[in-house]
């Protein structure tokens, strides 16, 4: 019942919100029909005095229109109100001041008109982009504000069609079927002969069933049709607020009488009308004010992990640039100081003929080098990364692969910039129900009156439809076999089977609208999948409720039928009536809504109906003058529910009246807890003829398509209507107060409805009141989560036969149910009760009560409920299976496999989680799994010590390695060496309570730290603060990336949580997508945008940001070394307009394409090998090393680009920019070389973009140089372009400098490629080399090790381990089991199944081996054979067992000792360590250090590149 | 470009109700570029692949070399146009505020600015009360010694003969006959400068720079060269041309030379120096070895490099096979 929970709770923030919001506001707002002062202007008599008036109107009046207005800015306050926002970036502020800067003529760098230009190129397209955004919100706007619908008018007397946008509060509004409902409206009128209205709030919360509306009391009772002209009173609600699950309110009559309003009055803007044929009603809210709105809170903006790094960095070039800038200011204070004395000829005095102090021409000097080295704190860095970020996020949604077809839907992201969080994630924090689950419920078992129905036939048949699911990939035209299978067994089913293939059929169609159609047709039919509809009943069971329906209808004339039932039969009975109706599925037949029944309305008089209600409570209802038994319509009279009727007798007299007579009808129970009254046979059999007459009609009209569909609130529901149906015991007919039940003899029952307790989580269960048709009684039906419905059940004594009996079948119950847990059924309970009329009445005027209270009604209904809801008697119990959501437990492998921690929050009960966990594969049937169940927060603690106690101790014997530098940082409670996942290590799973005490203060340290050992994480029963609670731990303690994934609102606080919330548009509404960032329709998507997206997203980004970081400290490094040169001056050889547009012209867009389609590794091979996540979890690709290296190459660059034209211009005649030019050229072509060797693929549009740069920096030079001859001073570039070109030294060292400033970068990268390659670039090569391999089955290979020379074995060695400290105390962990030294958590997550020998599980990192390229195959086979004891398998093909051959030259195996020191962070480790784990502990006492030596180079050197 | 789609979502109070426009999906289209599939060249830098870099780099880059290294040693025969130079040292004509002192409209004889110069040529901007034309500091430091050059025909009695130094045809000809231009007007140079005056440094005013008129006033190439500042603080400028004789013999016959200095410009100020350069130019500018020497040295830390990595690609191919296949 997760789902139903769900809807129960709702977010957090608004609740807190809440409370503030009604301090500072007034508590309700007043609602006055918009007709009515003019009405009272024509009619001076009609009581509402002048002032009244005027207080209406002006009320009126201030209340929000319905106008959409999503966007930001108007035409006139765009600018100031943009460049406002702009200037919140500090970024914003500081390339302004920098501009403003050089109006200051002392420090002037740059013409000051020019030098503005970058800082309004940036914030134009900024404003652009935020202009075109506010376009598109405006024309949405635009296009809502007018839809059309019907609105009263006051002038004409009738409905006209209006604007959305021209609704405004106390408008009356006229909807039709199937139209989107304008604003929020109070529901005062329906076509619906209850006053009902069906809406579809798909719109608004993804619930896709239909939800019921009602029409406000007293309206629904009008005789006429409603007039909005008559309408007087007046409604006070709440103020607009975004709950969307309350609703408070009362409605004021002219006649001074108020009746309660509350969410099922209100129709909300967003929602569809569905089912009914027309409605009326008064807006409430509108526009911004209607809870659609007020609920939709737009994109969120996050700051990535990498932005804040790279925020970092950018402070460090910040300090730069201050370090160059006084470096310069000493320098020239210096130069002045020697040669202003000697009054130097090229020394310009001010303009006062005085000449510059030292000092001041070095603080001058100071800010000029400011703005001339500015370019290293990358203005156009920020809007590049937001511009690769919208590129990215567009690909994302483009991905085909991410897209369902069955609910045409595509991958969202709503937060626009962490797209490369999601290369980052180490820990996923994911709900269990609708998440991993379907949510879709099917029947699986049950068990009735202790005897328990397992419905084998049932389970054979979703097995066979998991086959035909699988199948249904492959082969296309299977349609008649489906059906086949589907039909099997039940002779229900048959139009059900009819429907599911045609549905089948459509989804197999490749054509869009037959995909589409599939998708609304499944829509339509919400929750009821076919599996869910079609249950093959258990044939003992169905045999028992046939008899009971013979027996019954023939025993239906006796006096009290039920009585003669055996107890278990009537157990059964009860246990189908108790499916069929305790719930608020509603029966539909889509197509037709229901008319107004006018039938009823002589008895519509609130008089009339009480004196019919007590009436119908006397002992015998002939008795009191029910003669006309039998007519139909009388009967439909007795339909009135007692509890509207009820709700209006508020007078106490009343009460009192029916208590009296209550008292006097004694009833007796009889043995199966049915009373035996007398008389009320007469009462229904009549009845039941009729009904059955109507029935036959009925059954003639329904047959043909027999279109019933089962709408429900949560799927549970609705899996136990279809399995009752199964059973013959269909729900044909839902009401507001009866329920009509048929049955294959009985024909067709009808239940009064007296009350429904609907569901919430704290009581976890739901009650129907109903009277009995066949018994007449009073009866509860109860239905919910075992652990409360068992506690509630009346006590029995063990004295007699009877209660022996009962406690027989409860603890036989109790064992079945905790089988079905085991089994991983969610469970639910039915249970009953019989209340006697004192009793009934008892609590029904408490109940009363309740209901009319205005103040507190929710905890008032509350106790009620509860009042009610004892001493049940237990019927029986059901599993409903919850099935995994396709690709469930590849998704979970993959996603363990890239190194993610997968912890699951559910709240459901532990026995069902676990099972989950195994049917996902979370849990693995041969590892341990710790379960940590405390009553207090010592037992916790203590057993969270002896947890760990084990857990290390465990760790110490079976894994020599320390994979603590993975994961853990700053987590300092760090005992020596245990890893995650070494060996079989532990999963631990954590109950709800025990979880509380153990994110305690003083345990969590130590909770976290046993969970970070775990291979995964359950906690079951928990709440949605402890899920955010969690979270928020593991984020804070473990500073790790975390993920939350959720569908549902008890998801919604972890989602808001985590670093990267994910949500399911799944099942269960919208709540938890609208605080997500990026919403994928199912779980198994998560691998590809993780594994493939989240990797490119970070390693495109990444790189971008270290190559403009490069870019922009090689640039201003060339202006530095000038400044040697020319008295650090500030003086710049490079001329203003190149270096003001350098960076965002002529070098911006091949960084941009590649930012944006570089893919470092195929997609296919990062599914593959999941593996490869882990460089962005250990943020390889961007470290403050590899920022620092960068900076490095940049500062050799510069060198090189500087020094190369200095030396070739040395002591010749050229002028300073002609000279500048060509060093610009030089580093233009040097940033391009640069990218192209950091570019993985090179499509078109890379050589375009390069070309296009390069292009374009000649073609604007030339037109430069050419434009003028007196502008631009100083520089007065005139014809300096055109004459380079004519001269051959230009070309010279174009050439030359660029490629020796980058050969030293191309070697060392070829260098680490070929020695000591990573992750990624083994897995590029490999899917260079085998492109058609990643899309085949893996294949197994062998391998084998041969001994070689020893020097080669040390460079295998430096190969191996790029990432890993080694144990400190290694040579004490000697391990006995090849396993355990085995798996590395990087290797794979597959440890159990390796050999010491061969590791056959190991060969995914093998692949490829098979088809190994010829080439060097002879020696390697030679060497093979030499060792063929060790190569298990034989080297079939081109020799597999080569490869490695040369990196393991060993002497013998008796010196393998070298393997123990490796750390296994890289595939080719683990393989190594797998194969030879055995050999392991022979000599462990190798020295290490060196290895550690080579670690910390090779680690240093691959993280420079 | 990317933006629709949250334009989409942001509104959730009412999408149309379009009951017949289900044939719309939201599937995206499979394309190439979409789908991030366009056909790439994926190159992956090993020893293997880039080796052949290296060693065309190193192919390219030794000849080149060895071009440049020969052509730019040949220049000191004295053959051909011989370019006399005057060199100064540690006169940093690249300094910021020097840079900018000047105005080029009205070196471009714009008569406004040639009255009122620009505020860039601050305070080499006026003078006793009028401006000064050319204004600005580059024009007030210009270059005034004067080089003759003879060659001594006679050593015993010092007979010397003038070598001719022609003094147009130095500076580019887009700063002749663009950049550079008298003022307006009819009338004789004098009479276009009359309410200027000269700068301060000067010892003539401009329009007595040349007796040709041709020559003279802005357009003097001596000061067009000179206005061209030198980007680095050793400079060399370009003073006479010594033309080709039209014999077949060399311009510069060997022999005794005498250079007769006026010498006008100070350089102890600053501790400069001043030389005096004579220089045939090849295809590639003035002599300079180093050009030659550096595509020499990288082309063969190429070579080398390409060495090492086949070296290391031949021993180690293996284990960068093994390493493709154990990732």
């Amino acid at each position: 019942m997760e789902q139903e929970l769900a809807v129960a709770e709702e977010p957090a923030s608004p609740r807190r919100r809440r409370p503030r919001r009604r301090r500072w506001e007034g508590r309700t707002r007043t609602v006055r029909s918009n007709l009515q002062p003019s009405l009272g202007a024509e009619d001076p008599a009609a009581g509402a005095s002048k002032g009244e008036r005027l207080l209406t109107r002006g009320c009126v009046q201030h209340l929000a229109d319905n106008r959409l207005k999503t966007t930001k800015y108007t035409l006139l306050s765009f600018l100031p109100k943009n460049l406002f926002e702009q200037f919140h970036r500090l970024a914003n502020v500081y390339f302004v001041f920098i501009a403003l800067l050089n109006f200051v003529p002392a420090v002037n760098a740059f013409q000051p008109g020019l030098a503005l230009a970058p800082v309004l190129f940036i914030l134009a397209v900024t404003a652009i982009k935020d202009l075109w955004e506010d376009y598109s919100r405006h024309r949405s706007d635009h296009e809502i504000n007018h839809l059309g619908c019907l609105v009263f008018s006051r002038e004409e007397k009738k409905y006209v069609n209006r604007y959305w946008k021209e609704i405004r509060v106390g408008d009356f509004v006229h909807l039709r079927c199937n139209e989107i409902i304008p604003a929020d409206i109070l529901l005062l009128s329906s076509s619906d002969p209850d006053g009902l209205c069906h809406i579809e709030t798909a719109n608004l919360d993804g619930e896709t069933n239909l939800k019921q509306r009602q029409v406000v009391r007293g309206f629904s009772e009008l005789v006429s049709e409603f007039n909005p002209l008559t309408f007087t009173s007046v409604i006070e609600c709440e103020k607009p607020n975004n709950d969307l699950s309350r609703f408070r309110g009362c409605i004021i009559h002219s006649n001074g009488e108020r009746a309660g309003l509350h969410k099922e009055n209100l129709l909300l803007r967003g929602c569809t009308i569905r089912n009914t044929e027309a409605v009326a009603g008064i807006v409430i809210y509108a526009g911004h004010e209607t809870k659609a709105l007020l609920n939709n809170s737009g994109p969120r903006y996050k700051r990535s992990q990498l932005e804040r790094q790279m925020n970092c960095d950018v402070l460090w070039c910040v300090l730069l640039l201050v370090f160059m800038s006084l470096f310069s200011a000493v320098g020239h204070g210096l130069w002045v100081w020697r040669y202003q004395e000697k009054k130097a000829l090229f020394d310009v005095p001010e303009s006062d003929g005085s000449s510059l102090s030292p000092a001041t021409a070095a603080v001058y000097s100071f800010l000029t080098m400011i703005i001339v080295l500015q370019v290293l704190i990358p203005v156009s860095l920020y809007v590049s990364i937001e511009i690769v970020k919208l590129c990215q996020v567009y690909f994302i949604n483009q991905d085909i692969e991410l897209y369902d077809e069955e609910t045409d839907s595509q991958l969202q992201c709503r937060a626009l910039n962490i797209t490369e969080d999601l290369g980052q994630i180490q820990y996923i924090f994911s709900d269990k129900t609708g998440t991993l689950t379907e949510n879709k419920m099917v029947f699986r078992r049950c068990t009735v009156s202790g005897i328990e129905y397992s419905h084998d036939a049932n389970a054979q048949r979703l097995a066979r439809y998991q086959e035909v699911d699988s199948e249904e990939e492959e082969v296309i035209s299977r349609v008649g076999t489906v059906s086949q299978r589907g039909s099997i067994g039940s002779h229900q089913s048959i139009w059900i089977t009819h429907r599911n293939q045609s549905i089948k059929t459509h989804r197999r169609t490749s054509s869009r609208a037959e995909a589409k159609r599939a998708s609304m047709l499944s829509k339509h039919t919400a929750f009821s999948s076919p599996m869910e509809k079609d249950i093959t009943p258990d044939p003992k069971l169905l045999e028992k409720v046939s008899e009971c329906d013979r027996f019954l209808a023939i025993a239906s004339h006796q006096e009290h039928p039920l009585a003669h039932l055996s107890p278990e039969l009537s157990d059964v009975f009860d246990f189908f009536i108790a499916l069929t109706i305790c719930n608020t599925v509603v029966v539909t037949s889509p197509d037709q809504p229901r008319q107004k029944v006018r039938v009823r309305l002589e008895l519509k008089s609130p008089v009339k109906t009480i004196e019919d209600f007590l009436r119908r409570f006397t002992p015998s209802r002939q008795a009191s003058g029910y003669s006309n038994t039998g007519n139909l319509a009388t009967n439909k009279s007795s339909h009135k529910s007692g509890s509207s009727v009820l709700s209006s007798l508020s007078q106490d007299s009343m009460l009192l009246k029916l208590e009296e007579r209550l008292g006097q009808a004694a009833s007796t129970l009889a043995p199966n807890g049915y009373s035996s009254q007398a008389g009320q046979a007469e009462g229904w059999a009549p009845e039941g003829t009729g009904e059955q007459k109507h029935l036959g009609e009925q059954k003639q009209g329904l047959k043909p398509d027999l279109e019933l569909r089962y709408e429900a609130e949560s799927p549970d529901e609705a899996a136990l209507v279809y399995a009752a149906r199964a059973y013959s015991c269909t729900l044909v007919h839902r009401l507001q107060n009866q329920v009509s039940v048929e049955l294959p003899h009985l024909g067709r029952l009808t239940f009064e409805l007296l009350h429904t307790l609907g569901f919430d989580s704290i009581r976890k269960r739901m009650s129907v009141v109903i009277r009995h048709p066949l018994t007449d009684e009073i009866n509860v039906y109860t239905k919910g989560a075992d652990s409360v419905v068992m506690d509630l059940l009346l006590p029995c004594s063990s004295d007699d036969t009877r209660g022996r009996h009962q406690k027989k079948i409860r603890s036989r119950t109790q064992h079945y149910l905790n089988l079905y847990a085991v089994e991983g059924l969610r469970t639910l309970c039915i249970a009953k009760r019989v209340l006697s009329k004192e009793e009934y009445a008892c609590w029904l005027q408490g109940h009363i009560e309740a209901e009319s209270s205005v103040n507190n009604r929710e905890e008032l209904l509350f106790q009620s409920a509860i009042r009610l809801e004892t001493n049940l008697h237990l019927l029986g119990a059901t599993g409903i299976e919850d099935r995994l959501q396709d690709g469930v437990p590849e998704t979970i492998a993959k996603l363990r496999q890239a190194g993610l921690q997968i912890w699951v929050l559910t709240g459901d009960k532990q026995e069902t989680a676990i099972n989950i966990a195994y049917a996902c594969k979370l849990l693995d049937h041969g590892e341990e799994v710790i379960t940590l169940n405390a009553e207090s927060q010592e037992a916790c603690a203590a057993l969270l010590d002896q947890c760990l106690h084990y857990v290390r101790s465990k760790g110490s014997q079976s894994s020599p390695e320390n994979t603590e530098s993975d994961v853990s940082m700053g987590f300092s409670f760090n005992p020596a060496s245990t890893s995650p996942a070494s060996g079989p290590s532990p999963s631990l799973v954590i109950d709800g309570r025990s979880l509380a005490y153990a994110l305690e203060k003083s345990l969590e340290d130590k909770f976290l730290f046993l969970a970070k050992q775990c291979r995964s994480v359950l906690c079951c029963r928990s709440t949605p603060l402890q899920k955010s609670m969690v979270v928020k731990l593991v984020r804070s303690k473990l500073k790790a990336m975390t993920l939350a994934i959720g569908d549902g609102a008890n998801d919604v606080s972890m989602i808001q949580v985590a670093d990267v919330g994910v949500g399911i548009s799944g099942q269960e509404g919208m709540q938890a997508v609208m605080a997500s960032d990026f919403a994928v329709p199912r779980f198994r998507y998560l691998e590809r945008l993780l594994i493939v997206h989240g990797h490119w997203c970070y390693s495109r980004l990444a790189n971008m940001v270290l190559y403009f970081f490069y870019k922009n400290t090689m640039f201003v490094g060339l202006l530095f070394w000038f400044q040697f040169y020319c008295g650090f001056s500030a003086s710049a050889m490079i001329d203003q307009w190149y270096l003001i547009f350098f960076n965002l012209l002529f070098s911006s867009l091949p960084q941009l394409v590649t930012g944006v389609l570089d893919k470092d590794v195929p997609a296919n091979m990062l599914l593959k090998e999941p593996q490869l996540y882990k460089s962005g979890q250990n943020m390889e690709e961007y470290r403050p090393r590899a920022f620092w290296l960068n900076m490095v190459d940049a500062a050799f660059q510069s060198l090189v680009c500087f020094f190369i034209p200095y030396l070739a211009y040395y002591d010749s005649d050229v002028d300073v920019f002609t000279w500048g030019t060509p060093v610009t050229a030089i580093a233009l072509l040097t940033f391009l070389l640069h990218l192209g060797i950091e570019t993985k693929t090179w499509t078109w549009l890379n050589w375009l973009a390069c070309g296009f740069s390069t292009f374009l920096f000649f073609s604007v030079a030339l037109i430069y140089n050419t434009s003028c001859a007196t502008c631009y001073p100083p520089s007065n570039p005139y014809w300096t372009m055109q004459t380079l070109l004519g001269d051959p030294l230009f070309y010279l060292t174009c050439l030359i400098a660029p490629v020796s400033a980058l050969l030293p970068r191309l070697f060392f990268k070829a260098l680490l490629g070929s020695l000591f390659p990573t992750q990624l670039q083994m897995g590029r090569r490999l899917a260079k080399k085998f492109p058609s391999k990643y899309t085949t089955p893996k294949e197994t290979s062998t391998q084998a090790q041969p001994p070689g020379d020893p020097e080669t074995a040390f460079s295998g060695r430096r190969t191996m381990g790029p990432s890993e400290s080694l144990p400190k105390d290694r040579a004490t962990q000697v391990s006995p089991l090849p396993q355990q030294l085995a798996c590395s958590p990087e290797a794979s997550g597959e440890p159990s199944a390796l050999d010491t020998n061969m590791p056959l599980k190991d060969d995914t990192l093998l692949e490829g081996l098979g088809t190994q390229v010829p080439g060097s195959s002879v020696p390697r086979e030679a060497v093979s054979e030499e060792c063929p004891g060790h190569s298990n398998g034989k080297p079939t093909s081109e020799s597999p067992a080569a490869p490695l051959s040369s990196l393991f030259n060993l002497p013998s195996f008796s010196s393998l000792n070298w393997i123990s020191s490796l750390s296994l962070a890289s595939g080719l480790g683990s393989v190594l360590q797998l194969s030879r784990g055995s050999l392991q502990m022979d000599k462990q006492d190798s020295p290490p250090q060196p290895d550690q030596d080579l670690h910390s180079l090779q680690r240093q050197v691959t993280d420079y590149f | 470009m990317a933006m629709n789609y949250n334009a989409k979502d942001e509104v959730d109070g009412g999408p149309p109700c379009a009951p017949g426009g289900a044939a719309k999906t939201r599937r995206p289209d499979n394309t190439a570029f979409k789908q991030q599939r366009l056909p790439a060249w994926q190159p992956i830098l090993t020893a293997g692949t880039v080796l052949p870099t290296f060693f065309i780099i190193g192919l390219i880059f030794i000849p080149i070399g060895i071009g440049i290294f020969v052509t730019s040693n040949n220049i000191r025969e004295i053959e051909g146009n011989v370019f006399m130079y005057y060199g100064l040292s540690n006169f940093y004509q690249n300094h910021r505020r020097y840079v900018k002192s000047r105005d080029d409209s009205q070196l471009n004889g714009d008569p406004s600015a040639l009255l009122n110069p620009s505020k860039e040529c601050e305070p080499y901007r006026r003078s006793e009360d009028k401006p000064i034309a050319p204004c600005g500091a580059i024009a007030n430091s210009m270059f005034n010694d004067t080089l003759e050059l003879f060659l001594v025909t006679n050593e015993s009695d010092l007979t010397l003969t003038p070598i001719t130094l022609k003094k147009k045809g130095i500076a580019w000809w887009t700063d002749k006959n663009v950049k550079f231009r008298n003022p307006p007007g009819a009338g004789s140079l004098e009479e276009k400068f009359k309410d200027t005056t000269k700068p301060v440094n000067w010892h003539q005013p401009v329009y007595k720079l040349d007796t040709d008129e041709d020559n003279n006033g802005f357009i003097n190439e001596d000061f067009i060269v000179w206005m061209r500042t030198a980007a680095l603080p050793t400079f060399r400028k370009l003073y006479r041309l010594i033309e080709r004789r039209s014999d077949l013999h060399p311009t510069l016959p060997a022999g005794q030379y005498y250079l007769n200095i006026t010498y006008n410009y100070p350089v102890h100020s600053f501790d400069g120096r001043k030389r005096m350069i004579l220089s045939t130019i090849s295809w590639m500018g003035g002599k300079n070895p180093f050009l030659g020497i550096a595509y020499i040295t990288i082309g063969s830390i190429s070579f080398l490099l390409g060495v090492v990595l086949l070296v290391i690609n031949h021993k180690y191919r293996n284990s960068s096979n093994t390493a493709d296949i154990t990732i």
